[in-house]
Parts: structure tokens; C-alpha cells; sequence
């Protein structure tokens, strides 16, 4: 049995194309049956996100099913093949079994690290579990990849440190207050990027909201947004010492706010510290604030650099992350390979034939007195015994094959008869442990 | 070698160990090594409690008479201290401070007799072990007062200048840190206060007079001028952050000066010396 996936991704195609190819999130029960009726196929499953969209299926013959699987995504959505052949990716074995472990570990995403992926691959699988377009070997799959998702987060730092600029103001917010929620902001300006950091603040629970414009009827508007209160625009400094945070965006040609200024704030606060977050271009707060002792001026450029730093030391993580994929494809390849009915036949009856030396051995050193050919009978009794019980079986495993229940028989024999233990290349493999807990 | 010996042994080489942890801990991006610090720590505290109260059944006085006693009290001190805003604060990186500091403390300890000292007669009065404590706890508090300064400027450094490394992901917010500035004066400055009067009183009563103006004594009263001055300010006019830092660590430069430099450069009634009459 092989895994196979083919699909496109924000790196292989425009947005153009990834939304044509989308499946409706609400409608997944026709595409998984359908692709589920092809001949090649025996599981299936379908991630479709707004940055991927994925087949991800289970079949005997992969270079017949990838064929099929891209015929199928173009015909479904009334594409031609030929159109989107460029921007489809596919992978069979080893490589897609690695490539669906990066996709739900996140290191495959746009924003690397980014929390959502595994979510939406969640979701696409319980629509496969609910719909039984999943079996044995994508449970076990999926499962497994949910795993190594989990391993990846909480042994590496992959998904720490903001990498947006807002959230990183927030970050940074945090490194100098350290809780947020007994803090203020003021809202200088009404620019979009303001909206958003304000309502990154106010989600990590500031309690208080100032808003100031020019016009005041904006400011109202956006404070009523906050549930705060807006303030003249004429007369924003005289309640700058109220609060900790001040952000912003207005359109003024010159600074808003000075040095001088900013001291007095300072000395009528009991230099409690202050953050200032410029995101006006041009400047509306003169740079020379941030030489105030107690006070901390990041403009535009410097939030930028903070995401950065944090996507670096993202990076730096990312390596970590792939040598932990690598780890659990070849215990997720050994298992898939341990699946095919002949290994496990010999297998079983290797097992079974150690299991007649050992119990001759004892017995014939109990028996001291047995002639060679009372030996010889019983050595051969033993022997039939072991062939007239694996007759059936054996008969059964081999006509298994042919239909889509071979992994069932296989995987039971394997657990039974405790047969996972050790690998073709005679190496000692830890058995697998249950998928969640690992 | 007697069990207190092995038992001072065995606490110096467990805190040997959790120093190498912490310090690793703070290059290292797993979580599991500064755990495992701060139980080694934890367990190495352990040890050295039991190391202080057997010295203190078998010698029959509070161990803080000899340099070697002091020192190790000194470390108990501190690594208690560090232990208890552990559990308040959650801050590993502190014990990055702290750790090579006891640790220092306790092998400058061994390279001292180990001799229980008989105790100056002159001496031998309850004032003593009081006045001794009190001045260790406050010193010891006093300690992490400045390992949060040097923190706080790192950390703060970091932020003014916008460049930031990896260090700035593991250490505490610039208000914890100021916080835990502001908490260590308050439990500290008077721990010092009760020590200076505490050890006033005992030299009354041991040499009749409360104030001699030796170097020790001089000392002493001019770094607990400076941290009156850090209180003050805090309190009234707004000192904190950067300054607060900054004094606390020289606060505890000082301390360190008037319990080492005043042994080594200075003599006076409270040379080690004069203690054990040697």
C-alpha cells in the first residue's frame, strides 16, 4: 500500500488558481465519495484551505493513482488539466509522507509556525472519518501526523514570538509591563494599522482605550469600537499621563509629539514607563523620545525588525522541527511497509518455528533417554502442528490481498502475534505507541 | 573526614551542578534544562540544611562564628532567598546570577578551616547568631536585588536599542524586574536595619559600647545609607528602572566590600580573627 498526495499550494500557485480549485468547507460529503469511486483509490481525504488544497489518498498503484487524483481535481472544479498541471505538486511514499508531516507541523505554511494548519487539517479529516473515506492506514496517518504537529510544538519554539506587527507591539508591550490588563492606551490617529494593534491590546486585556482625532467624530466612532473614550484632539497631551501605551497614525506633516513634552509626561506619571508606537509615515513622534529614560519608541521600521528577529529565530527552529518529521517518517514507513501480506507471512511463521525449537529443546532436556527416531517424531509432530494452524490463516492473508480488507488481516496478525518488533533489516524498533499520547 | 565535612562537600558539588544547568540554561532553548536546575538546586538546598543544623548539634552554637561557617550560612542565605522569589516570581534566569555566586561562596568556604572554632568567651552572648543572621538575610536579599539590576539593564538595553538576543526571549518584563527591585528594599532595608541594631547592641554588651566606628562598622553604615537613599527615592520621587538598577547593584558591590575587603585590607573588632582568638 501506498500513500499518495497531490495538490498546490500558495508556493506553486496564485491565489487566481487556489480559489478556483477550493472545495466549499460546508460540502465535503460529494468530492470524498467521488474520489473515493475512482478504481485506484481505496482511502481518501481532502484538505482544502485558503493557502492549499490537497488530496491526500491510499492506493496500490501510486503512479496510476496520482494520475487519476489530478484528473479528478480538474474535472470536479471544470478545469482543464492541462491548465493547472503546472501548479500541481505530488508526492507518493516516503516523500508524501514527509510532506503531509511538514504541511500539519506548520512548516510548510506562508507564516512558519502559524497555529491554524493543523486545525483545518483536523477538520479535514473528521469529514473523512465521518464520511468513512478514511481507513486503517489514513487513521493511523492522520493520527500520526497530529503527533508529530504536537511534538514539534512543544519541543521546539517554532511557533513562539510574534511575527506580525502588531502582535509584536503586544510582545513587546508584555516585555516592559508584563501584564497588560490594569494598563491604558491612547489611540492617536485613525489608521488601519492602529484599529488592529488596538484590538490585539484590548484582546489581551487592556482595560482602558483613549482615542484622539482630528475630527471627533471619528474618534468617537472608533472609541464606542473599544468601548473607550475619546478625547479633543487639541488637548490629547494633557491625558497622555494617564495612560502606558500610546499609538500612532495621523497624517501630520511634522512631529505631534516632542521631546520636552514627553518629559513632562514622564515627571507627572512618577516615571512609570511609558511605550510609544509610531506607525505614522512621516514620523509623528520626534525619535529623540526614546533617549527619556523610562520611555521606549518603536517606529514602523523597528516593529519590523522585531518580526524579523522573531521569524529568525523561527527559522532557527524550523531545522529542529525537520529532524523530528524525519524521525517519525521512518517509524511511519516501517509500519506502512509491515503492512504487506508476504513480509508478514514469513514473518509469522519465523516466529512460530522459534517457538518449536525452544519447546524441543526443553522437552528433549527433560527426556534424556528418547532414541533418535523418537526424537525425529516428535520434531515432526511439533512441525505439523504448526503448519495445520497456519494453514487457514495464511490462505485467508493471501486472498486478502485482492480486496481493500489485506491491511485489516495484516495489521491484526502483526498485533496478535506481537510480529511489529523487528524490522526487515533485523533492527530493534521501539513498537508504536498509541498516536495520541506520543 | 567528619559527616559535617562530607555533608558541605556533597552540597558544594550539587550546586556545582546546578550552576553548570543554569548557566546552560541560559544559552539553551530547552526548557527541560532549567527545570532540571531548579530541582537540582532545590535538592543541593536540601543537603545544606542538613549540613547547617548538624554543625549547629555538634558544635552547640549557631554556625556562624568562623569564615568557613559564615560563608556557608551566607550561601544557605542566598539560595533560599532565590528559592523563595522562585516561587513567587517563576524566574529561572535569576539562578543564572545567584548559582555562581553561592557557588563562590562555598568554595572560597573549603579553602577555610573547617575547625569548629571555640568560641571567644567575650562573644558568646544571644546578640551574637541574631545580629549575624539578620545581616546574612538581608545580604542575601540585597543579592537578588542586584542580579535583577543586572537584568534589568540587560533587558532594558535590549529594548532602547531595538537589537534583540535570544537572551531577550528568556528574560523577565522590565516591570517584573523593577518590581522584584522594589521587593527585595522592602524585605531587605529593614533586615539590614535590625542587623546593624542588633549588632550594636551585642557590642554593648560584649565590649561596652554600641558604636566603635571600626572599618567594618563604617562600611556597613554607609551602604545602608545607600540603600535608605534607593528607598527614599523610590518611595517619594519616583526612582525606578534604570537607576533603581543601577543603585542596587552598586548597593551590593558595597556589601560585598564591607564582608570580604574589610577582612582582607582593614582590621578591626571584626576580623575572623578576633573571633576564634587564634
Amino acid at each position: 500500500m501506498h500513500i499518495v498526495v497531490i495538490g498546490l499550494s500558495h508556493k506553486t500557485a496564485p491565489v487566481e488558481i487556489r480559489e478556483k480549485l477550493a472545495f466549499a468547507p460546508t460540502a465535503m460529503e460529494r468530492p470524498l465519495r467521488q474520489m473515493l469511486e475512482l478504481s485506484t483509490i481505496n482511502e481518501g481525504l481532502i484538505i482544502s484551505t485558503c493557502n492549499r488544497v490537497e488530496l491526500c489518498a491510499v492506493t496500490k498503484e501510486p503512479d496510476a493513482a496520482i494520475a487519476e487524483l489530478r484528473r479528478f481535481l480538474a474535472e470536479y472544479h471544470e478545469v482543464s488539466p492541462e491548465e493547472i498541471s503546472e501548479n500541481l505538486f505530488d508526492y507518493q511514499g516516503e516523500e508524501a509522507i514527509r510532506h503531509l508531516f511538514r504541511v500539519s507541523s506548520s512548516l510548510d505554511s506562508m507564516v512558519l509556525g502559524e497555529p491554524q494548519i493543523l486545525g483545518q487539517i483536523k477538520t479535514a479529516y473528521g469529514y473523512a472519518a465521518e464520511f468513512k473515506t478514511a481507513g486503517l492506514i489514513l487513521n493511523r496517518f492522520l493520527h500520526k501526523a497530529f503527533s508529530v504537529a504536537k511534538r514539534v510544538r512543544t519541543e521546539t519554539a517554532i511557533a513562539s514570538n510574534a511575527v506580525s506587527v502588531s502582535f509584536a507591539a503586544v510582545e513587546l508591550a508584555r516585555k516592559i509591563f508584563d501584564r497588560l490588563d490594569n494598563k491604558g492606551v491612547m489611540i492617536i490617529g485613525a489608521g488601519e494599522m492602529c484599529e488592529l494593534a488596538a484590538r490585539h491590546f484590548v484582546t489581551n486585556g487592556i482595560s482602558k482605550v483613549l482615542v484622539t482625532n482630528r475630527t471627533f467624530e471619528r474618534a468617537e466612532k472608533l472609541a464606542a469600537e473599544f468601548e473607550g473614550k475619546a478625547v479633543p484632539f487639541d488637548s490629547f497631551v494633557d491625558h497622555l499621563a494617564e495612560v502606558d501605551i500610546i499609538m500612532t497614525s495621523t497624517g501630520a506633516p511634522n512631529f505631534i509629539l516632542g521631546k520636552r513634552q514627553m518629559e513632562e509626561v514622564l515627571k507627572r506619571r512618577k516615571n512609570r514607563p511609558m511605550f510609544l508606537i509610531d506607525i505614522a509615515v512621516p514620523r509623528d513622534i520626534d525619535p529623540k523620545v526614546n533617549d527619556i529614560s523610562n520611555t521606549y519608541l518603536y517606529d514602523v521600521d523597528d516593529l519590523q525588525g522585531v518580526v524579523q528577529a522573531n521569524l529568525k529565530e523561527r527559522q532557527k527552529e524550523a531545522g529542529k522541527a525537520e529532524a523530528i518529521v524525519e524521525q517519525e517518517i521512518g517509524q511511519f514507513h516501517l509500519w506502512l511497509g509491515n503492512l504487506e501480506v508476504k513480509p508478514t507471512v514469513i514473518a509469522l511463521r519465523r516466529k512460530l518455528e522459534e517457538i518449536r525449537q525452544q519447546e524441543l529443546e526443553k522437552t528433549f532436556g527433560n527426556l534424556k533417554d528418547l532414541t533418535g527416531k523418537q526424537r525425529k517424531s516428535i520434531e515432526a509432530m511439533a512441525g505439523a502442528i504448526i503448519n495445520k494452524i497456519l494453514h487457514k490463516p495464511t490462505a485467508i492473508l493471501k486472498n486478502s490481498q485482492n480486496d481493500t480488507s489485506g491491511e485489516d488481516y495484516v495489521d491484526a496478525v502483526r498485533t496478535l502475534f506481537d510480529l511489529t518488533a523487528v524490522a526487515d533489516d533485523d533492527q530493534e524498533i521501539k513498537p508504536l505507541d498509541d498516536p495520541d499520547q506520543a | 573526614m567528619t559527616a559535617n565535612l562530607l555533608l558541605f562537600k556533597i552540597t558544594l558539588l550539587v550546586y556545582f551542578v546546578a550552576t553548570i544547568c543554569y548557566l546552560i540554561g541560559v544559552i539553551s532553548r530547552k526548557e527541560g534544562v532549567r527545570q532540571s536546575a531548579v530541582w537540582i538546586l532545590i535538592s543541593g538546598f536540601g543537603v545544606h540544611c542538613v549540613t547547617i543544623v548538624v554543625r549547629w548539634c555538634s558544635s552547640g552554637a549557631a554556625p556562624v562564628a568562623s569564615l568557613h561557617e559564615s560563608l556557608s550560612f551566607f550561601a544557605w542565605a542566598l539560595i533560599g532567598t532565590y528559592l523563595l522569589f522562585y516561587w513567587r516570581y517563576r524566574t529561572v534566569m535569576l539562578g543564572a546570577f545567584i548559582t555562581p555566586l553561592a557557588l563562590s561562596l562555598m568554595i572560597i568556604g573549603t579553602n577555610q578551616s573547617a575547625q569548629a572554632p571555640a568560641l571567644n568567651p567575650m562573644l558568646d552572648s544571644w546578640w551574637f547568631p541574631v545580629h549575624v543572621t539578620l545581616a546574612f538575610l538581608g545580604h542575601a536579599v540585597f543579592a537578588i536585588a542586584a542580579a535583577a539590576g543586572i537584568m534589568y539593564l540587560l533587558q532594558e538595553r535590549m529594548l532602547k536599542s531595538k537589537k534583540f538576543s535570544g537572551l531577550f526571549y528568556r528574560l523577565p518584563s522590565l516591570d517584573t524586574l523593577d518590581s522584584m527591585n522594589y521587593k527585595c528594599l522592602t524585605f531587605g532595608f529593614p533586615l539590614m536595619t535590625m542587623g546593624i541594631i542588633s549588632g550594636a547592641i551585642w557590642a554593648n554588651s560584649a565590649w561596652g559600647g554600641y558604636w566603635r566606628w571600626d572599618p567594618k562598622e563604617t562600611w556597613a553604615l554607609i551602604t545602608w545609607f545607600i540603600y535608605a537613599a534607593l528607598l527614599h527615592g523610590r518611595l517619594t520621587i519616583g526612582w525606578r528602572g534604570r537607576r533603581a538598577a543601577i543603585v542596587a547593584i552598586i548597593g551590593f558591590c558595597l556589601l560585598l566590600f564591607t564582608f570580604f575587603g574589610v577582612n582582607m585590607f582593614l582590621s578591626g573588632e571584626h576580623s575572623f580573627r578576633n573571633f576564634t582568638g587564634q
